[in-house]
């Protein structure tokens, strides 16, 4: 029993994740049909502005003079570094739609999951070129307090990353149920063609689904390097690639859809491990996937009717 | 007529030029290293000793009394497996190099050294302990020991330190040495405890940052220590998950845990675990003792054993040429006297012990156990020799 508990909060962490990251991948999905297959490498650059941006307020003097208790003073930099890092990777998310994606806006949807593909491994070997291929330890701003119920371990740590995860889900899915930002985004998510006619302008809304996906990326950024403090600059593939399928298994058009199966798939993930030999982990999981899709082609959330919505 | 005066001319220029004594050829030596890729560290490691190297025979090197111009050619593999391949493909046909050094991981040597084997360039691996990397392959050797024996020494190391019965173990699948060294490990664990001693045996791919399930896995299984022979990138992740776990037991490590790096991205997590390796920079003294001191005041840190590697290695393919006694400039002759000059070299004194070559071309030497101090320094604990 506790051994399917401590996998049980094992998943909720590393679901968490999939779970970020799989929005941003999801809401370009709905509004512009194409996949963003950057989005992996715009988290990575997240982590890695995270990574810049704690390690610079931590280096302020600014700090003594205040002299705040220590534990409120890395609380204060780890929000100061969330938010800061949210609003510079959304620029970042938004240079990628402007230079990579607008120029193809008319184009076949191939070139355009190329030039997905491409930014990503510019992204890549921009890192590698800029800040050389040696791992970066991401600095520990929460000092980690392990906590035993019964058998089960629980850190602070993972408390904070599924608990902020959980928010930013229910924060993002009212944002596009509730605002009128929102609505146009999911009115464009309806139909491509006649929205714009209406005075709505495609330009800025693919930039505004642009930066909130990547200010998500950021966000799971900074929670994966707390999690795991060791940064690459390839470290988004793997990830980028899961959390797209979690996007796809969410379905077309549901912010909830996709954070809940990011979820899912850290749960299947850690589950087949839990009862099969890990080596066959991926070919298990994924296999799972596959007939879940079988049978929900269009996800859990999807309209059925959307795939063949438009061109 | 002025035209044929500069042709005449042109003819002597050239008849003169021809008939000059040669210039001695350029030695070429193709290092093949991770410098980029998963283990960025290891690839630097390797330029640094080589640069050393050259600058310790100051760019040249005396064969049979005529001095050669010595050239390094660094390329990078990616840490890849197919990319070391190619790498040792251009240097062989495009910069037609007399010697390869590296790739030091095994993921990467395994198919490089096929490479060198086809194409018959003597090729030498500083790091790789992978049995397949020289197996059946004479061109191509080694400078470090070899995971069969690694794999029982820790075993054996446990069961006399710790007195353990019950063993876990978790791997990178996907990656040559670790899977290598796992399945060595776990044979060595067996002939000691028993079958079924190893009660778990745990796996992930590489690029994976998440070992939750698998370390709940362990801990349910009973094991009493984790075997997990990964890389400094993996390690720092494994041990810090495994203590977040609330699973304070000994994590053992092997050679690839000697990174200058490892401690860096680990922290206190990491102080006081054991691991094997070829060196230990701590307390050494002599020859190794000057490497590490002169490497330490050019690059700023303490070598770790890919470097200390490296260097023997060089040391190896420079007395392989000078064994050589001419370098003749014809590419395939000098090639094959190389190798078999290296093969030749039976007892070799280097930084990282006394080896004593086989027919395979792997070296017979002692094996070293490292304690991570509590100043996060590589400590001398026991030698194992076989």
């Amino acid at each position: 029993m506790d051994f399917l508990l401590q996998q049980l909060v094992n998943a909720l962490q590393s679901g968490s994740f999939y779970a970020l990251i799989a929005i941003g991948y999801s809401m370009v999905y709905s509004v512009l049909m194409l996949f963003n297959f950057a989005h992996g490498d715009v988290f990575m650059v997240g982590a890695y502005i995270g990574f810049f941006v704690s390690g610079g307020l931590l280096a302020l003097d600014v700090w003594e003079v205040i002299g705040l208790p220590v534990g409120v003073q890395l609380g204060l930099i780890l929000v100061l570094t969330l938010i800061v890092s949210m609003f510079l990777n959304a620029l970042v998310g938004m240079a990628v739609e402007r230079i990579g994606y607008r120029p193809l806006r008319g184009a076949p949807r191939a070139s355009a999951a190329i030039t997905g593909l491409m930014i990503g491994i510019i992204l890549e070997n921009g890192n590698l070129a800029l800040l050389g291929p040696q791992r970066r330890a991401f600095p520990e701003l929460i000092p980690t307090v392990t906590l035993q119920l019964g058998d089960v371990s629980l850190t602070n740590k993972k408390i904070m990353i599924v608990v902020v995860s959980l928010l930013l889900t229910l924060a993002f899915h009212q944002f596009v149920r509730r605002t009128k930002w929102g609505m146009a985004m999911r009115a464009m998510a309806y139909d491509f063609v006649v929205v714009p006619l209406m005075g709505i302008s495609i330009n800025k809304i693919a930039l505004m689904t642009f930066a909130l996906g990547s200010a998500l990326a950021a966000a799971a950024g900074i929670l994966f390097g707390i999690a795991f403090p060791v940064l690459d600059p390839n470290m988004g593939i793997l990830f980028g690639w899961k959390a797209f399928v979690a996007a796809i298994l969410g379905g077309r058009g549901s912010v909830l859809g996709a954070g809940l199966a990011g979820f899912l798939l850290g749960f299947i993930e850690i589950f087949v491990v839990a009862f099969f030999p890990s080596t066959m982990r991926n070919l298990i999981a994924f296999g799972i996937i596959l007939l879940i899709l079988t049978f929900r082609p269009h996800g859990f959330f999807g309209e059925p009717y959307s795939a063949q919505l438009r061109l | 007529m002025s035209r044929k005066l500069l042709g005449l001319a042109l003819f002597f220029v050239l008849a003169l030029a021809a008939c000059a004594p040669a210039a001695p050829p350029t030695i070429k030596i193709g290092v093949n290293a991770e410098i980029t890729g998963d283990i960025p560290k290891v690839g630097e490691g390797t330029k640094f000793a080589a640069e050393m190297w050259l600058e310790e025979i100051g760019g040249q090197l005396e064969v049979g009394g005529t001095t050669y111009p010595v050239e390094l050619v660094i390329e990078d593999n990616e840490a890849k497996g197919e990319s070391a391949a190619a790498v040792n493909q251009k240097l062989i046909t495009q910069d037609e190099v007399l010697v390869i050094v590296g790739p030091q991981a095994s993921k990467q040597a395994v198919p490089a050294g096929g490479v060198a084997n086809d194409l018959e360039t003597p090729m030498i691996s500083p790091w790789s302990t992978n049995p397949d990397t020289t197996l059946n392959r004479p061109w191509v050797f080694r400078t470090p020991f070899l995971d069969p024996f690694q794999g029982p020494v820790v075993a054996n190391f446990v069961t006399e330190e710790f007195g353990f019965t019950q063993a876990g173990v978790l791997f990178d699948v996907a990656s040559d040495y670790p899977k290598g060294l796992a399945d060595f490990f776990k044979e060595g664990w067996e002939t000691v405890h028993g079958a079924g001693s190893v009660v778990a045996f745990e796996s992930f791919t590489t690029g994976d940052s998440d070992f939750s399930a698998q370390l709940t896995k362990i801990i349910d299984s009973g094991a009493e220590f984790l075997f997990t022979p990964q890389y400094y990138n993996e390690v720092a992740l494994i041990v810090q998950q495994a203590h977040e776990l609330g699973w304070n037991v000994p994590i053992v490590g092997s050679d690839s845990w000697g990174s200058a790096e490892t401690v860096e991205l680990c922290g206190e997590d990491c102080y006081g675990l054991f691991f094997s390796t070829h060196y230990a920079a701590e307390g050494a003294t002599g020859a190794t003792k000057e490497f590490i001191d002169a490497y330490n005041a050019k690059y700023g840190y303490v070598p770790d054993d890919v470097g200390a590697l490296t260097w023997d290695s060089f040391h190896i393919v420079e007395q392989a040429i000078q064994d050589c006694g001419e370098i003749t400039g014809d590419l395939a002759v000098d090639r094959q006297c190389v190798r078999d000059a290296m093969a030749n070299i039976k007892q070799f004194h280097g930084i990282t012990g006394d080896m004593t070559f086989t027919e395979e071309g792997d070296p017979i030497k002692c094996a070293v156990i490292v304690r991570i101090s509590e100043e996060g320094k590589f400590t001398f604990y026991k030698q194992v020799c076989p």
